[in-house]
C-alpha cells in the first residue's frame, strides 16, 4: 500500500514536471467506447455525453442540470405549435465555418434520415423555417411545453462540412458497414474539444478549441480517453496515478478507493432506471423450448417472473446496498415521478410458482435473455442474479452476455428487436416522463417514431393515447393524472420489470475537481485540475 | 513373447518388483506430488459427489448466500467451506467443476498433441527423404511461434466462423484442438529420432524380410520401443496444457462462465481483488498452482526414473 502510494506520488510528480507550466492533459476511462462519433447515430447517454464535449444543441445542461442557452440565445412561444429561436452569432465550427440557421435546418433533416437514432427527437418537429441567418422558427406537430429540454442532445453539426464529406445523412452504429462514414470516424462541432486522434476502442485524443464561444471554468487544454472494460483493470489503473477520472467503478470497490491514497469515490444517485423487457409481440418465442407461441404474452408468465425477481437480493448482494430497488421505470428526479407506483413487485417465488402453473407451464420454460457487460453499473452481474433467480421457479435462461456494440446491434429495431428477454436502462434526457411514455411504453411505430427503444414491442393503445395527450397538456395537475393513468396500466399488465435507479459511481484523482451530473455525463467544461 | 511362459508374473507383481516402483518409493517429492494429483483428479472426476453443492444449477444457488467468506471467517458458514462468489456460488464446489473441465482439456489435449506428434514422427523418421525434411521444416515453422500464440490464432479463427451458441458449446473441442495442435512437435521430434536409431535394428529389418506391412512394423514393434520419452512429454505437457487452457480462460477466449475452468473461475475473482473478496479469485488460483506443480513433479520425476543414466 505505503510503496504503491510512493510510486503513485512519484509519477504525478514526473507527470507534473514534465507537462509545461499551462498544459493540462485530463485521462479518463469508462468501461465501454463511444461507438460512433456522429452525433445523431445513436442515442445512448454515454455517446451523447461525450459528443457533447465536441458538439452542442441549442440548450445546454448546467452541472445542476438547469436549461441553460447553449447555440440559441434565445427562445420563445410565440403561438400553441410555434416558437422563435435567436441563435448565437460568432459561433465557429472547428474547422472555421460559421454556425448558423442553415445549420439547425440541416442537421434537423439529418436526424430524420434512415440511420439516425435520433428521429424520435427529429420528429418533434414538423417544420423548421429559417427567418434570418440567426433566427428560425419552429412548427411542432403539437403544443410541446417541454421542447426547449428536448433539443440539449440534439448536435448541431455544419451543413458544408458534412456535404464535402458525403455524410448528410445520419449513419448507424447498429448497421454493419456503420465505421465507414467520415462522420462517424471525425468530428466537427462547436465544442470547447477538438478531436485529434481517434483509434475505436483504444484510444480517443481531444485539444482545447481556441475559438470556443463561452468561458468555462475547466484549464484542461488535452484530454486522453481509454476505455477499459475491466473493472478491477479501470480502478488500479486511478490507483496507480494513471489517470484522473475513471467510471463506472464496481460498486464493490468504493471501500478501496475510500482507504487509498491520493483517490476517492464520487459517488450520488443517479436517474437512471435499469428494467428488464420482454417480447410481447412476436407469436413464437426465439429462443425456447415452447414452440408455436409465445408465453411471454401471457400477462400471468410475466407477472411470474416480476414476483420471481428479489430485488432487494440484488441490491444487496450486487450492488452492496447502493441501488434503489424500484417499481417505476423512472427515477425520483425525474418530472412525473409518482411515489404511489414506485412499490416493486412483491418477492413471492410460492405465488409467481403458481401464476406459472395457472398459464399452462407447470415446469417452466426456457428462454434467451440479452445483457450488455459493459454499459451499467454490474450489468452482466444483475442479469447473472436474475438468471438465477428466475431458475428457481423452473424459467431457464440462457444468457448472453455481450458488451453493448454488438447487444445494441443485436437488440435494437434496426435488426428486428432479434432478443426474447433483455436489460435496458434508461434516462429521459429531458428529464421529464413523458420521453419515457414516448420512447419506451408507448408501441412500436416507424411512421410516428414511438415506441424506438420499446426493444420488446409491449403495446397498449390507452398508453399510446395518453402519451400524445400529455404531451400536449401544459397544466401539471391534469398531466400529473394521465401519468398515473399510465403507470398503473404498465403496472397491471407487467410490461417491464424494473430493478433499480443505479448509483452514480466514478472514482477520481485527488486534485482534480469536477461536477457529476445527476444523468452521469461528464462535461469537461467543469473539469479543474489542480496542483 | 508369451511362447516360454511357464509362470509369467502378474502385471501387479511386475510392477512392484519393477525399477520405476523402488524409485518412487524413494522419492518423497514424487510421492507427495502424486498423493496431490490424485486427490485433485480424484477430486474432479467425482465432482457430482464429492462436492457440497451443485454450482451449476441454478435453482439451488441462493443469492442471499453471496459473498460469504471461508467458514473459519467470522462471517462465513459451514456449509461453504471456501465461501461463496457473488451470486452465491459455494467457492470449493465451483473449484471441483473447474478442475474437471481443466483437466478434460488437459488430458484430451494431450491426447490428441500425442496421437498427431507419434503419427508424424513415425512417418517422418521411417520414411526418411523428402517426407522427413518437409515434416520437420513444418514442425520447425511452428517450433518459432508461441504455443499460445497458436491457441489464440485457433480459438480466434473459431469463433469467426461459429455463432455464439455453437461456438460456447464447442468450445471445450475448439480449446483441445488449438492447443493439441500447438504441442505436437515435440512428440514428433522425439518419436522421430528414436524411429532413427530404432528402424536399423535387426528386429525392424526381420520383419521387412518377412513381407511385413510398412504400418504393421511401426505400430507393433517400433512404437512401443519408443513410447518411454513419449510418456515423458506427455506428463509435462499435461501442465503445460492445463496451464494453457487457463490462460485462454483467464483471457476470456477458453470455456464459456457458464461451464468455467480453473482459468475462467480466477478471471471472474479477479473482479474482486480489490474488494476484499479475495476467496473467489485465491483458492482457484491456488488448485491451478498446486495440481500444474505436482503434475511438474511428477514429470520431472518420471523422466529422471527412465532415463538410465542416471541410474
Amino acid at each position: 500500500m505505503k510503496i504503491k502510494s510512493i510510486l503513485a506520488a512519484s509519477a504525478c510528480a514526473l507527470a507534473l514536471g514534465a507537462g509545461s507550466a499551462n498544459a493540462e492533459t485530463f485521462k479518463w476511462s469508462f468501461q465501454g467506447d463511444v461507438q460512433s462519433l456522429d452525433p445523431h447515430g445513436l442515442n445512448e447517454t454515454f455517446t451523447l455525453g461525450f459528443l457533447g464535449n465536441v458538439y452542442e444543441g441549442l440548450t445546454y445542461y448546467d452541472k445542476n442540470l438547469e436549461l441553460q442557452p447553449g447555440l440559441a440565445v434565445s427562445w420563445e412561444n410565440t403561438g400553441p405549435t410555434t416558437w422563435i429561436f435567436k441563435l448565437r452569432e460568432g459561433v465557429k465550427f472547428h474547422d472555421g465555418g460559421d454556425f448558423n440557421a442553415d445549420d439547425v435546418i440541416f442537421s434537423w433533416k439529418r436526424t430524420l434520415t434512415a440511420g439516425s437514432d435520433m428521429k424520435g427527437y427529429g420528429s418533434r418537429m414538423k417544420d423548421i423555417k429559417k427567418i434570418d441567418d440567426y433566427t428560425i422558427e419552429v412548427e411542432t406537430p403539437a403544443p410541446n411545453p417541454i421542447l426547449p429540454r428536448e433539443l440539449v442532445f440534439y448536435y448541431m453539426m455544419d451543413k458544408e462540412w458534412s456535404e464535402k464529406h458525403g455524410s448528410v445523412e445520419a449513419t448507424s452504429p447498429k448497421a454493419a458497414d456503420s465505421t465507414a462514414t467520415y462522420a462517424a470516424q471525425n468530428a466537427n462541432g462547436t465544442g470547447p474539444f477538438i478531436l485529434t486522434e481517434r483509434q475505436p476502442d483504444v484510444r480517443s485524443t481531444f485539444k482545447r478549441f481556441d475559438g470556443y464561444w463561452k468561458d468555462i471554468p475547466t484549464n484542461v487544454t488535452e484530454v486522453n480517453f481509454t476505455p477499459i472494460s475491466q473493472g478491477a483493470t479501470r480502478v488500479a489503473a486511478l490507483i496507480s496515478g494513471e489517470l484522473d477520472l475513471v467510471y463506472p467503478v464496481p460498486v464493490q470497490d468504493w471501500n478501496r478507493l475510500e482507504e487509498a491514497e491520493g483517490v476517492s469515490p464520487l459517488t450520488g444517485p443517479e436517474a437512471r432506471t435499469i428494467f428488464l423487457g420482454m417480447d410481447q409481440w412476436r407469436d413464437e418465442l426465439l429462443y425456447s423450448n415452447i414452440k408455436g407461441k409465445n408465453p411471454l404474452k401471457d400477462k400471468r408468465v410475466r407477472a411470474a417472473m416480476a414476483h420471481a425477481i428479489d430485488l432487494n437480493a440484488i441490491d444487496k448482494k450486487i450492488m452492496r446496498g447502493a441501488a434503489v430497488p424500484s417499481g417505476l421505470l423512472i427515477a425520483p428526479q425525474i418530472n412525473g415521478h409518482d411515489a404511489d407506483f414506485n412499490k416493486p413487485y412483491a418477492y413471492d417465488p410460492e405465488k409467481s410458482k403458481a401464476l406459472l402453473t395457472e398459464a399452462g407451464y407447470p415446469e417452466g420454460f426456457e428462454l434467451g435473455m440479452d445483457c450488455p457487460n459493459n454499459r451499467y453499473v454490474n450489468d452482466e452481474k444483475i442479469c447473472q442474479a436474475v438468471v438465477g433467480l428466475l431458475a428457481r421457479v423452473g424459467i431457464k435462461v440462457d444468457l448472453n452476455a455481450q458488451p453493448k456494440s454488438k447487444y445494441f446491434a443485436k437488440v435494437s429495431p434496426q435488426n428486428g428487436n432479434d432478443t426474447s428477454f433483455y436489460l435496458l436502462g434508461w434516462t429521459p434526457s429531458s428529464m421529464d416522463v413523458h420521453n419515457v411514455l414516448y420512447n419506451l411504453m408507448s408501441s412500436f411505430d416507424t411512421e410516428k417514431n414511438t415506441g424506438q427503444f420499446n426493444y420488446g414491442r409491449y403495446s397498449n393503445p390507452r398508453i399510446d393515447e395518453i402519451a400524445s395527450n400529455v404531451e400536449k397538456e401544459t397544466d401539471q395537475a391534469k398531466r400529473q393524472k394521465m401519468v398515473a393513468e399510465a403507470f398503473s396500466i404498465l403496472k397491471e399488465d407487467v410490461g417491464y420489470l424494473p430493478l433499480h435507479q443505479q448509483p452514480l459511481s466514478w472514482g477520481v484523482r485527488d486534485g482534480v475537481t469536477l461536477s457529476q451530473r445527476a444523468d452521469n455525463v461528464l462535461d469537461i467544461r467543469y473539469v479543474v485540475i489542480g496542483k | 513373447m508369451s511362447d516360454i511362459s511357464s509362470e509369467a508374473p502378474s502385471f501387479i507383481t511386475r510392477f512392484r518388483e519393477s525399477d520405476l516402483w523402488y524409485n518412487f518409493k524413494r522419492s518423497p517429492g514424487a510421492m507427495i506430488a502424486a498423493f496431490l494429483t490424485f486427490i485433485i483428479v480424484f477430486g474432479a472426476v467425482f465432482a457430482n459427489f464429492v462436492a457440497p453443492h451443485n454450482p451449476f444449477d441454478l435453482a439451488t444457488v441462493d443469492l442471499f448466500d453471496g459473498l460469504l467468506p471461508p467458514a473459519w471467517e467470522a462471517d462465513g458458514k459451514a456449509s461453504y467451506l471456501l465461501g461463496t462468489d457473488d451470486q452465491g456460488r459455494d467457492v470449493f464446489s465451483t473449484i471441483l467443476y473447474g478442475s474437471r473441465i481443466s483437466l478434460i482439456v488437459g488430458f484430451a489435449s494431450v491426447g490428441f498433441a500425442a496421437v498427431l506428434g507419434i503419427t508424424v514422427g513415425l512417418i517422418s523418421g521411417y520414411a526418411g527423404g523428402m517426407v522427413d525434411s518437409f515434416l520437420m521444416r513444418v514442425a520447425d515453422v511452428q517450433l518459432s511461434f508461441p504455443a499460445i500464440l497458436i491457441a489464440l490464432l485457433i480459438d480466434g479463427i473459431a469463433r469467426g466462423i461459429m455463432p455464439r451458441e455453437v461456438h460456447d458449446e464447442l468450445a471445450v473441442y475448439v480449446l483441445v484442438v488449438a492447443i493439441g495442435l500447438s504441442f505436437w512437435v515435440q512428440y514428433a521430434r522425439t518419436v522421430r529420432s528414436s524411429v532413427l536409431v530404432e528402424r536399423n535394428k535387426e528386429y525392424v529389418q526381420a520383419g521387412q524380410v518377412i513381407g511385413l506391412p510398412d504400418w504393421i512394423i511401426l505400430v507393433r514393434h517400433i512404437l512401443p520401443n519408443v513410447m518411454g520419452p513419449v510418456l515423458v512429454i506427455a506428463t509435462i505437457q499435461l501442465a503445460l496444457a492445463v496451464i494453457t487452457e487457463a490462460t485462454l480462460s483467464f483471457l476470456g477466449v477458453g470455456v464459456p462462465p457458464t461451464s468455467p475452468s480453473l482459468g475462467t473461475l480466477i478471471r471472474i475473482g479477479n473482479d474482486y481483488l480489490f474488494s476484499g473478496e479475495w476467496w473467489i479469485t485465491i483458492f482457484p488460483g491456488v488448485a491451478l498452482v498446486v495440481l500444474v506443480l505436482s503434475v511438474n513433479i511428477l514429470g520431472d520425476w518420471l523422466r529422471d526414473a527412465l532415463n538410465p543414466k542416471l541410474r
